[in-house]
């Protein structure tokens, strides 16, 4: 019997695991990145009370370069705190939460220069007796201060303020944006981590004749790509685990359904990855190419599998194929348990569909595979 | 053991890429011990005859043999007898020394006390614990000489193992060599572009050229044969016209 620290899938595997956790720059792609991510994105998109809308305001031309006061202008000065050429109004409101509003006046090409930066949504020109609004009517933000500025002129501060009983606001676990993030950042993170450390590692060996260097000792060919999914599959296990930790004690995200489930899916998730990655790398020893290679297969993913906004706002004849992306079976598969309490039975389909994925992609990889 | 007169025979063994004939019908000989430079200039064929020998390519026509044997049947057999270090292979740039030892000897089933005879062998011992991106050329010659010498093998392949090194580097290489010549066995092909290695160190030289063997033997036989050359570049300026390397 030979000792285990002897043993070439011990040492392969170490020494995988070795050039993973000594290069910095995995350390921040895998680790940091990916809370830092879910950090921005997570206090970007998620509503807290205390919104604020901005709009940009400007005089119409007969009245541009004057100090006669016009509609909205008159207005705002009589409801609202001015300091410099901001008017504010705060609309309070304790089921919805307080909004303020803020007018920026301005010329009317700075107003537009706003409004393509995105720090404004609304413009207002400002007319005698009137206002006209120029906004995109396919933003949900732009109508949403559409709206609040028309009820504002024409009520007053108050009509945001009635406490309507209809209004019931949601208290549920699960339905903010965080909380359909972290699982698709989860999931977007075993495809990135399996096709850059696995694929790209083994394109770079070969570029570097360090395969053929191997291959021409008595080494087993499968201990060698064994060992290198075990090391990737280590790592990916400590960065979800770290991203999970994160989220959960900062965002107060929580797991409500089967975490068992959970775990047997993230295991099917890496073995498809792990077999995608063999097949991509299996011939290529041009890192290049192999860039080029790995780029054209996670790029599309990561854009249309619903890792940051749901897929289906693609078309309905889309969506039946983005379904079946084995990186939109992750996710979706991680958000049911995640965040409607799914278990084993919900998510058994996608772990085996992956798992097939996984272990057909290998045997093709391994088939077509160049060793030197 | 086997008391076969060559360990490696080479018979008429032709390898093409596309239109290049890389290795055009070579026949070649080493007996156990013995030490043998294959000499000629970049894109002569020698690593491919080198890498065909080493099992990493395959022939188009001729046969190989080592040891009586041949790749495609004793394939596990004769990667134990081997040692090889390629022209040009980088290991993994974040392990150290002795990490990259102890994974190649793993290959061999042999445990750190091998990995720690090895490296008194190169004399890298104070290196033991540098990353392999840290190391100089000359030090990571020498760490590739070491995992060739692991099994120790019976056979000695390697390519251009000292190109690119400055001449202190070299005869650090050429010392590990000798000592190794003087204490086992073991047979060497080495190939190269520069003569005083081949002078120095091998028992006899083949010089190679656009895929075939232009002349061979010891050196003195060599320069008398072809007509009395004072060195081997003057005879290599005579056979092809010109210079050993540019
Ligand atoms: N994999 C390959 N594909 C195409 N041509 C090759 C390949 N390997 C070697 N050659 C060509 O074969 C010839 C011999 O190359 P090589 O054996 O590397 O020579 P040397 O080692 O003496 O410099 C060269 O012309 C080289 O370009
Ligand atoms: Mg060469």
């Amino acid at each position: 019997m030979i000792k285990i620290t002897n043993h070439q899938l011990f040492r392969l595997t170490a020494a995988h695991f070795a050039e993973i956790i000594r290069e910095p720059s995995v350390i921040f792609w895998g680790v940091v990145f990916p809370i830092l991510m879910a950090w921005g994105l997570g206090i970007a998109f998620t509503q807290k009370a205390g919104i604020q809308a901005k709009i940009a305001i400007f005089k119409d031309v007969y009245h541009q370069n004057t100090s006669e006061n016009t509609k909205a202008i008159n207005f705002l000065t009589a409801n609202s705190v001015k300091k410099d050429s901001t008017y504010s109004v705060l609309l309070k409101n304790d089921k919805l939460g307080d909004v303020k509003l803020n007018f920026i006046e301005t010329s009317a090409s700075n107003a537009y220069t706003l409004l393509k930066k995105g720090s404004v949504s609304l413009i207002i020109e400002d007319k005698k007796d009137g206002v006209n609004y120029h906004f995109d009517p396919a933003s949900t933000e732009a109508k949403a201060a559409y709206n609040l500025a028309t009820n504002l002129f024409l009520k007053g501060p108050l009509f945001y303020s009635s406490n309507e009983s209809e209004i019931i606001p949601l208290t549920l676990q699960g339905t903010r944006y965080v909380d359909f993030l972290i699982p698709g950042l989860l999931a977007m993170g075993i495809m990135m981590a399996c096709c850059w450390g696995i694929s790209y590692t083994i394109i770079d060996r070969r570029s570097k004749k360090l395969l053929r260097r191997m291959v021409a000792t008595p080494m087993k060919k499968s201990n060698l790509l064994f060992a290198l999914i075990t090391a990737r599959f280590t790592m990916n296990l400590v960065e979800a685990l770290l991203l999970f930790v994160f989220a959960w004690i900062y965002f107060g995200v929580k797991i409500q359904g089967n975490w068992l489930a959970l775990i047997v899916l993230f295991i099917a998730g890496n073995i498809a990855f792990s077999g995608i990655s063999i097949l991509l790398s299996s011939r290529t020893s041009n890192t290049e190419v192999g860039n080029g290679i790995i780029n054209a297969v996670v790029t599309p993913m990561m854009v249309v599998s619903g890792v940051f906004f749901s897929y289906h706002n693609f078309p309905d004849w889309t969506v039946n194929l983005i379904k079946y992306l084995p990186l939109t079976m992750i996710a979706d598969g991680f958000r049911t348990i995640f965040n409607e309490g799914a278990g084993f039975m919900d998510v058994w389909q996608a772990a085996l569909v992956l798992t097939l994925v996984g272990t057909v992609s290998f045997l093709i990889g391994l088939k077509i595979f160049k060793w030197y | 053991m086997t008391n076969l007169e060559y360990i490696v025979e080479v018979r008429k063994v032709k390898k093409s890429f596309k239109d290049v004939k890389a290795v055009n019908g070579v026949d070649l000989q080493i007996r156990p011990g013995e030490f043998l430079a294959l000499l000629g200039p970049n894109g002569a064929g020698k690593t491919t005859l080198v890498e065909m020998i080493e099992g990493i390519q395959h022939p188009d026509e001729g046969e190989i043999l080592i040891d009586g044997k041949k790749w495609k049947s004793h394939q596990q057999e004769l990667h134990h007898m081997i040692g090889l270090s390629l022209q040009e292979t980088r290991f993994m740039d974040k392990l150290t020394a002795y990490e990259t030892l102890r994974l190649f000897a793993s290959f061999y089933k042999l445990d750190s006390s091998r990995v720690n005879e090895v490296f008194k062998l190169i004399g890298l011992g104070e290196k033991k614990k540098a990353f392999v991106n840290n190391l100089s050329g000359g030090q990571r010659q020498r760490l590739a000489l070491g995992v060739a010498l692991l099994n120790k093998p019976k056979i000695l392949l390697l390519d251009e193992p000292t190109t690119g090194l400055d001449p202190n580097a070299r005869r650090e290489i050429w010392n590990i060599l000798l000592d190794l010549k003087k204490e086992h066995n073991t047979s060497l092909i080495l190939t190269s572009h520069y003569m005083e290695e081949a002078e120095y160190l091998c028992d006899r030289i083949v010089i190679m050229d656009q895929g075939n063997i232009l002349a061979e033997g010891t050196l003195e036989e060599i320069l008398t044969i072809t007509g009395g050359h004072r060195s081997l570049d003057d005879l290599f300026i005579s056979l092809t016209g010109r210079h050993l390397y540019d």
